[in-house]
């Protein structure tokens, strides 16, 4: 009964994520944006919460609080702040427009689908169908950094596939051990800080975050 | 007679309406009538060996001409008995309207060429499906093809017309030299030029997939799949209107069957890989979609339904590809349903732009354009004509109880069962297929709307267009067989669909069988739980709205008339209504990735920008095939040319020498 | 026999409501705006008055622009008859799949954006223009949502798709709910509401339903008005029954009637609520916005088939 309330949980989870990764692709503005990341660190800290609850695993209730606080509150308002400060442009810019970004997406994940096929006939676990997912929003940010103009976005990007990969542990191996989640948890946070930093240099040379500012001229 | 015969007499009926034409030279009516009332006995024929193929066991004969070591082979199974009623029906209908639409057309010019080549075209084509070899198939093919050119640079005066027959022509022959290739792939795995042969040779992998593709492009070529299609939309134009109602309703067709005899029939399909499928579904898929959005941005009227023949032509390609992967993972009901789909769409695709052709024609005999921006308002001067346009309008946008929909419908639900090939990529693929099927039937209807909007109704934008005449009798009657046949055949499937069914059942050995579970109330073509549609009831609803209609109609007496309200404006003129360009404005900015629209506006004003005098704005949408891919391999073989060229210009020595190094070759090959 | 019978009552019962529904939906909004709204049967005085008036025809419409309204009323009242109601298993509902139920009300649509065209207007064009391209622009999405929901059932009847959800339990399905929403944004764009189209606009260049029939009047104009209404209740009746059916009569008996019909109504009014809702909060959006609506509705539809293929699939 506990491993079908957590199969059915995984799977929505699972579904949501999708959602919110291409809700992050889709967006405009970057309030908007950041508002999007932090309901995904919310999802992650349910479902490690629920992975902790059912499979007795209590060191997930510890990766769920860093999850919430880091990823849901501390990140997105760091990010905010940075966005105010510089007085970066409130609007997202995509090399490619929108809606063609997003057929590219729904291609990849068709791809993530078709690769992890064998994968998933091997594992054992009960939620082993969400790695078609995971594989596929690894993608799906990656596409994110490379669709965008902006050096915020792309950093927004960095983060949304760590959050991937947190959700695959999370769902189809029942978490990393305590040790490695910690760690992986601050070097994010330490990113993110020199990002900052980056961020006022660049911002300082060129007045812009525009990235094209940082090619070569020829 | 045997039903061979009957087969037989069809080509030899149209032979001898083409010597007609070349003896009655003088006389202009007696010419007409002849050379019409012949091919109409030729589609007769054509109509009752269709059925006693489709009803009856195969049937062979040898005719003692050809080649010394090779006689003609003929054949009646149940694919050609097929295609033969499709050729019939259409043909019967055209040659009734000819025989109005030819006496026009026989004050200005003589027509003695059309009636020596149309005949001709008709005897290729009736040959095509009956041959039962690859040199009979190859001769009825190229007669069919060369014959074509000739009727459509038959109007040669014009430029328009030359170029359209030269590209028709070059695509033509090359699609005939890779249909050559393909046979030449069977006869080495055959060992002889008879289909029986080649039907019971084993292929490998290699050899099958090379003549599968060498068969998609030629007869894709000859079909109009996308990006193979560019010939379509300059021929079809410029032909007369019969020829190009034949050329769009029949000729196109028998490049379908061409497909389905070289590999369900001869290759067979148990050498299908999972690709060959795939390939088909999505060239159908890009044709159906690429077909109708270039058709929307046309406002010549038979280039836009030229276009709509692309767009037709993939979904039958849909229906077939399905077929195709279906029959792959070893479903052969599933694949029969694709079949079936695809054939039924073939029949009603005939039918309904045989009709759609021959309304065109009508309104370029009477108005003399066939430019949307010059017509308007033809309902009230063509009445019958434009309600039979209607007909033909509404079954091409799929639109229930009409007979465009009930394909459709099979060909979706043959889609929808892409879930039974459980844990492939193909079954999460099929229902983007879907999809796109959708969006190109809504976008068809879209098209049609705007079509019979600026033709038909609204007020007319040119004089040609306000004293327009009907059309006689003879053109009436042509257009009607196709729109009854257009609701009869969406209202009463369940008598068809066993028909049609016969033909997988020949070639991949399954059939629907149990199409009319439900009774003869209901089309159930897998199950009746799984999906039913019934279009009598359908019927029934209309006509009781219609009765309801004529009813309080006749009950009403003097209706009352004024001027339109338009929101108060005053004064209606008819150059303030929507043209063909403004009404694809929408599509046309949605998709302008797609498009490239190239667009200039010139204006002049009264000294200030804002007091306008005059605003002129033309926009253009290319064929982006053109671009990419035609324009590019012309001037790769102009490059290519030009280097050959050189041999040209050698002093004498270099002849000289290419002669000797030509003798060693030999001396070393044979020596 | 019997069946029959019913069906024709459910039939009659839609076509009869439908102004209500129309009008609660009125009143809900009003409401929100701090007015009082029109009574709950103006609705049915409109049609009876616009019954009652002699319809005034322009000098050049022909026997389409006469017919047109006829043919709407017919195909919108032949898909409401087949949508099943309150009872599980109609014998009209296997007439037509939904697919086909898309297609009789695509037809409707046909005939109202060729009596459009008939006039001669430039409003009449506009309004034609728009309403078919929107119109094909939905069509993916639907067809994609309808993929979905047939997999399940593994058919395109509504009655086996209602049967399969009522035994199938309380079961979340992300598949499911990636359809209902992609259907949602469908349903808002093809009944011509807010966000797409603004049901009470006076203002002609914002019309897209509107703009079609600006020239009718009199029992033309009453014929449109209703299977309008009409098909506001069918998407609204399609939208409970195929995704939240319980309560429906599944056997033909008193009872069992009785509620399927009181949970009908009250699904409907929870359901009206939150258009009316939605409505007021959100705007019109710009014509050319309304391609990426529907775009955004295809991409929800594309999650729930690819969350069937790879979340539901081999559990």
């Amino acid at each position: 009964m506990r491993s079908e309330l957590l199969q059915q949980w995984v799977v929505v989870a699972a579904a949501a994520m999708l959602l919110i990764m291409f809700a992050l692709l889709a967006q405009r503005h970057m309030r908007a944006l950041l508002r999007w990341f932090a309901l995904q660190g919310v999802l992650l800290a349910l479902t490690s919460a629920l992975v902790a609850f059912v499979a007795g695993v209590p060191e997930l209730y510890v990766s769920a609080l860093l999850a919430l606080l880091l990823k849901g509150m501390v990140l997105p308002w760091l990010l905010w702040r940075i966005v105010l400060r510089l007085g970066v442009h409130r609007e997202v810019e995509p090399l490619v427009n929108i809606s063609v970004t997003l057929l590219i997406g729904a291609a990849l994940v068709l791809f993530a689908f078709y690769v992890s096929l064998p994968i998933e006939k091997l594992s054992q676990l009960v939620t082993r169908n969400t790695i078609a997912i995971a594989l596929a929003c690894v993608l799906l940010s990656m596409l994110m950094m490379i669709t965008r103009r902006k050096a915020i976005t792309q950093v927004v990007g960095f983060l949304a596939m760590e959050n991937a990969l947190f959700f695959t542990a999370t769902a189809a191996t029942y978490g990393m051990p305590l040790v490695v989640e910690m760690g992986v948890a601050f070097d994010v946070l330490i990113a993110a800080l020199i990002f900052g930093l980056f961020f006022f240099h660049i911002h300082r040379t060129f007045d812009s975050l525009d990235l094209e500012h940082l090619e070569e001229r020829q | 007679m045997t039903n061979i015969s009957w087969a037989l007499a069809a080509p030899l009926l149209a032979l001898a309406a083409s010597l007609a034409g070349i003896l009655l030279h003088s006389t202009r009516d007696n010419q007409r009538r002849l050379v019409c009332s012949l091919l109409l006995l030729s589609a007769l024929a054509a109509c009752g060996a269709g059925m006693a193929g489709l009803l009856s066991h195969p049937d062979t004969a040898v005719l003692p001409i050809g080649l010394p070591w090779l006689p003609m082979h003929i054949r009646l199974d149940a694919l050609a008995g097929f295609f033969l009623l499709v050729i019939g029906v259409l043909l019967g209908a055209v040659a009734l309207y000819s025989v109005g639409n030819l006496r026009h057309l026989a004050e200005h010019r003589s027509l003695t060429p059309l009636y020596i080549f149309l005949p001709l075209f008709v005897a290729g084509m009736q040959g095509v499906t009956i041959a039962d070899d690859a040199y009979t198939f190859m001769i009825f093919w190229e007669l069919m093809s060369v014959a074509s050119y000739f009727l459509v640079t038959f109007e040669h005066e014009q430029d328009a017309n030359r170029k359209a027959g030269f590209l028709y022509l070059l695509m033509a022959h090359l699609g005939g030299l890779l249909i050559l290739g393909g046979f030449a792939v069977l006869y080495a795995a055959g060992g002889s030029f008879e289909f029986g042969a080649m039907r019971a040779a084993a292929l490998t992998p290699p050899w099958a997939s090379l003549a599968f593709l060498l068969a998609v492009s030629g007869f894709g070529m000859k079909a109009g799949l996308i990006p193979l299609h560019a010939w379509l939309p300059e021929a079809h134009p410029a032909a007369p209107s019969n020829v190009s109602a034949l050329m769009s309703g029949i000729m196109i067709k028998v490049a379908i069957f061409g497909f389905l005899r070289m590999v369900w029939d001869l290759i067979g399909l148990e050498h299908t890989a999972w690709w060959w499928g795939a390939l088909v579904l999505a060239a159908g898929s890009s044709s159906a979609v690429g077909g109708v959005l270039l058709a929307l941005q046309q406002h010549d009227l038979k280039r836009l339904l030229a276009y709509h023949s692309v767009e037709n032509i993939g979904i039958i390609a849909i229906g077939l590809g399905l077929g195709m992967i279906f029959a792959h993972y070893h479903y052969p009901t599933l694949a029969a349903l694709g079949l079936v789909a695809a054939l039924y769409h073939t029949l009603n695709h005939a039918l309904f732009k045989g009709l759609l052709f021959m309304g065109a024609g009508a309104v370029l005999q009477a108005t003399h354009s066939c430019d949307m921006g010059r017509l308007g308002g033809l309902i009230r001067r063509m009445p019958r004509t434009a309600a039979l346009f209607l007909i033909g309008c509404i079954s091409i946008s799929a639109l229930p109880p009409f007979n465009g929909f009930v394909s459709e419908w099979l060909t979706f639900q043959a889609a929808l069962m892409a879930p039974q090939l459980e844990g492939t990529l193909l079954s999460a693929l099929i229902p983007f297929s879907a999809a796109m099927l959708a969006l190109a039937g809504a976008l068809a209807a879209a098209c049609f709307v705007k079509v019979f909007g600026i033709v038909f109704q609204g007020m007319p934008r040119s004089r040609a267009a306000a004293e327009a005449c009907e059309a006689d009798g003879w053109m009436q009657l042509g257009m009607a067989i196709p729109a009854v046949l257009c609701l009869l055949l969406g209202v009463l499937p369940v008598w068809i669909l066993p028909l049609i069914d016969v033909v997988p059942q020949s070639l991949i050995q399954a059939g629907l069988g149990k199409s009319a579970a439900g009774g003869w109330l209901w089309l159930t073509p897998i199950a009746p739980e799984r999906a039913s549609y019934s279009p009598l009831i359908v019927l029934v609803a209309l006509l009781l709205a219609v009765g309801a209609f004529l009813v309080i109609h006749l009950r009403s007496g003097e209706k009352r008339r004024t001027a339109p309200w338009s929101c108060g404006h005053p004064h209606l003129n008819p150059r303030m209504q929507y043209t063909a360009v403004s009404f694809s404005q929408p599509l046309r900015r949605i998709f302008a990735d797609l498009y490239q629209p190239q667009d200039k506006l010139q204006r002049s004003d009264h000294g200030h920008p804002l007091l306008v005098k005059k605003l002129r704005y033309q926009v253009h949408v290319q064929d982006q095939a053109w671009r990419h891919l035609y324009l590019p391999i012309k001037r790769f073989s102009e490059w290519l040319t030009r280097r050959v060229d050189w041999l040209h210009h050698r002093p004498i020595h270099g002849y000289l020498a290419f002669t000797f190094v030509t003798l060693l070759l030999l001396l070393g090959l044979l020596l | 026999m019997n069946l029959w019978l019913w069906n024709l009552a459910e039939a009659l019962l839609m076509v009869g409501l439908a102004p209500l529904a129309t009008a609660v939906v009125k009143r809900f909004k009003a409401r929100l705006q701090n007015r009082r709204g029109p009574p709950l049967l103006q609705s049915y005085r409109d049609l009876a008055k616009l019954f009652a008036k002699q319809p005034v025809l322009a000098e050049h419409a022909s026997w389409v622009f006469r017919t047109a309204p006829y043919v709407i009323f017919a195909a919108t009242a032949l898909a409401a008859a087949i949508v099943p109601v309150i009872l599980v298993a109609m014998p009209l509902t296997a007439a037509a799949d939904v697919i086909a139920l898309v297609a009789l009300l695509a037809l409707a649509r046909f005939f109202t954006a060729l009596a459009a065209m008939d006039v001669g207007t430039a409003f009449g064009g506009m309004g034609a223009s728009r309403e078919m391209t929107f119109a094909a622009l939905t069509e993916p999405a639907m067809l994609m949502s309808i993929f979905v929901l047939s997999i399940a059932a593994h058919s395109t009847n509504m009655t086996a798709m209602i049967d399969t959800v009522l035994n199938s339990g309380l079961s979340l399905r992300p598949s499911l709910a990636f359809a209902l929403a992609a259907l949602v944004l469908v349903a808002i764009a093809e009944t011509g509401r807010i966000p797409v189209d603004n049901p009470a606009t006076h203002l002609e260049l914002t019309m897209v339903h509107e703009a079609m029939i600006l020239e009718y009047s009199g029992r033309y104009l009453a014929l449109i008005e209703w299977a309008n209404q009409i098909k506001l209740l069918l998407f609204a009746t399609l939208l409970l029954n195929l995704f939240f059916p319980w309560g429906m009569a599944q056997t033909a008996d008193a009872v069992s009637l009785l509620i399927a019909a009181a949970s009908w109504l009250g699904k409907l009014l929870v359901l009206f609520v939150l258009l009316a809702l939605f409505e007021t909060w959100m705007a019109k959006m710009r014509i050319f916005r309304v391609p990426e609506y529907l775009g955004l509705a295809f991409l929800l539809a594309i999650l729930g088939m690819l969350s069937h293929y790879i979340l539901e699939v081999g559990v």
